[in-house]
């Protein structure tokens, strides 16, 4: 999987370029936090640090803050958050899925019931898709190289798209 | 549910009738224009074992399969002649390992492996879709005239030991015949091992899921280390011969098919038929991907960069990137990631291993709700869906359809990750 960390959100044509120009790049060293929960408030993650190597970056776009978190097993997190602190998205590559219920917080149940309600006229194999009003969640890959996403649509700030998620 | 029953039942039947190379004297062979050397089935040899894509075991319950090649795999408990035959395994070359579901084994019972604790030796394997939970066993393993001995495996069941929660919370489980679509799964795919060294130390840091467990008892079960010797091993690499590779050779389909034959040959370049012949190796990254570049129809400068990619008969359709740079709209019916073009679209890309070798490749994707509107085909060789997180390419088994894919094993020939040859 791709291992090179794309620290700006990705941009489509022109219509995003002043953002990027305007974005101001923090980068430190820190404590590796804790994973934030969807829809949870970031504040609550550096409050809760654990102690480990890593490497916390965090990016200012226009109208929210991408927090990349990097490890040394290759696992690669970027949690979306709001001017108003909340967490709105979360993408991630790893070797391996994430902990679910931890990254998908109050979301999770609803999250499993979606997986188990769909039904397609085939079963097989693929990318897992769960497309819900409230709550998107997809994964992709294989064993060794996972990659996925989840956000909450109706919680994006406005002009941020799904693409900009990844 | 009764009457799809019944129907697919029916359909299974009549499948060679319909089949693009079911029946068929014992010669077999299909050519085809696609990039590579012009393609050969073979169907005979001690390492060739017979394919079929179908509807697959599940198709029984209810559950039909989608693009899936299955194949017998017998297993026997270690050094004695105490075997069981098991169809429907589904042949996956994105993962390594021999998973059963508990439930297909139903006349051997096979010695459970145990960590230093003494206590058994339980795994959660993550897949996309579901995870596989059960106890870590040791089998003989044999297909076509292939053995290996003392492999260990995962015998899928949710009942023998309950999953910890951050297994389950994964998603959901695929124990059961119905949700993993097939009896069962062998993994024979680019590594030696299923998890290799991540799986080698417990994991303690937040968000790292682990996949070994030790369960005290049917209900407490805690990580544990295990060694590259012990985790769920490819059965190919214990092989005593044929073991650096398998090819994985299918007729080409056009449209949809309702069943579609092949052979599933063990070993490259070890005998008289199973020899790259021209195929260009691309060798793999210690994930098991290689770059891919979209060139057509995808645009801009996002569309045409270099993505991730790999090539896995596990995957049921191309799967690559989405809507927004292909302009392949994923308009289905049953709101999944599947295109669903007005048109069948023609997609170009350029492949390029590790090892920089490169190579185009053309396929085409159809639109998924007219291909699953034929109710009796279940091989598809146009079925295709997006990839966007992040953007990525996914070969799956419509890739196999027309062309001898192989499959190289890690460290079998200088390639340290290992490698696909088309």
């Amino acid at each position: 999987m791709n291992r090179h960390a794309v620290l700006l959100p990705r941009t489509y044509g022109s219509q995003r370029c002043s953002a990027m120009i305007a974005m101001a790049l923090l980068s430190f060293m820190a404590a590796m936090p804790a994973w934030a929960s969807l829809g949870g408030d970031i504040s609550s993650v550096q409050a809760d640090q654990v102690h480990m190597q890593g490497t916390l970056r965090t990016t200012i776009a226009e109208s929210y803050t991408v927090q990349e978190i990097q490890n040394t097993n290759g696992t690669v997190v970027r949690e979306y958050v709001s001017a108003q602190g909340k967490v709105f998205g979360i993408a991630w590559q790893a070797p391996w899925p994430p902990d679910m219920r931890q990254l998908l917080g109050s979301y999770f149940d609803q999250y499993t019931q979606a997986v188990k309600s769909q039904s397609a006229a085939r079963v097989g194999r693929r990318p897992l898709m769960v497309q819900q009003q409230g709550l998107v969640v997809q994964m992709a890959g294989h064993p060794r190289s996972f990659a996925g996403r989840a956000y909450l649509p109706d919680q994006m700030p406005t002009n941020v798209k799904a693409e900009d998620i990844r | 549910m009764m009457g799809l029953r019944s129907f697919l039942t029916f359909t299974a039947g009549l499948s060679c009738a319909f089949s693009v190379a079911c029946g068929g004297g014992g010669k077999s062979s299909t050519t085809t224009t696609n990039p590579g050397p012009t393609q050969t089935i073979v169907t005979s040899g001690a390492n060739v074992a017979p394919i079929v894509v179908n509807s697959g075991p599940a198709a029984s319950v209810g559950s039909p399969y989608a693009n899936g090649a299955f194949a017998t795999v017998t297993v026997c408990v270690p050094g004695t002649s105490t075997c069981q035959a098991i169809d429907g395994v589904l042949v996956d070359t994105g993962s390594s390992g021999l998973r059963i579901l508990s439930s297909a084994l139903t006349s051997v019972t096979l010695p459970q492996q145990k960590a230093a604790s003494g206590d058994p030796v339980v795994e959660c394997f993550p897949f996309v879709i579901g995870y596989t939970w059960g106890p870590v066993e040791t089998a003989d393993v044999e297909v076509a005239s292939e053995k290996a001995s003392s492999v260990p495996i995962q015998v899928l069941s949710d009942s023998d030991y309950t999953p910890p929660t951050a297994c389950s919370s994964l998603g959901t489980s695929s124990d059961t015949l119905a949700n993993l679509g097939a009896n069962g799964i062998i993994g024979v795919g680019l590594f030696t091992q299923d998890c290799g060294s991540y799986c080698e130390a417990v994991q303690t840091a937040p968000g790292n899921i682990n996949l070994y467990y030790e369960c005290s008892s049917t209900s407490s079960c805690t990580p544990v280390g295990e060694s590259l010797a012990q985790q769920v091993l490819n059965p190919v690499s214990l092989f005593t011969t044929d073991n650096n590779g398998v090819i994985i050779e299918l007729p080409a389909v056009s449209g949809g098919a309702p069943s579609v034959s092949g052979s599933l040959v063990f070993g490259i370049g070890t005998e008289s038929n199973n020899g790259l012949a021209g195929a260009t190796v691309y060798t793999a990254d210690s994930s098991g991907n290689f770059t891919t570049t979209c060139s057509s129809p995808c645009t801009g400068t996002t569309g045409t960069a270099p993505y991730p990619g790999f090539i896995d008969s596990g995957s049921n359709g191309y799967y690559f990137l989405d809507d927004t740079v292909t302009g392949v709209p994923p308009t289905c019916s049953d709101n999944t990631s599947f295109y669903c073009p007005s048109s069948t679209v023609t997609v170009t890309a350029t492949n390029e291993g590790v090892n920089q070798a490169s190579g185009s490749v053309s396929f085409q994707v159809a639109n998924a709700d007219t291909l699953f509107s034929n109710s009796a085909d279940f091989a598809y060789g146009d079925l295709g869906g997006t990839f966007d997180t992040p953007l990525s390419f996914d070969f799956g088994l419509p890739f196999f359809f027309g062309r001898n894919v192989f499959t190289g094993l890690q460290n079998t020939t200088n390639y340290l990750n290992g490698y696909w040859a088309y």
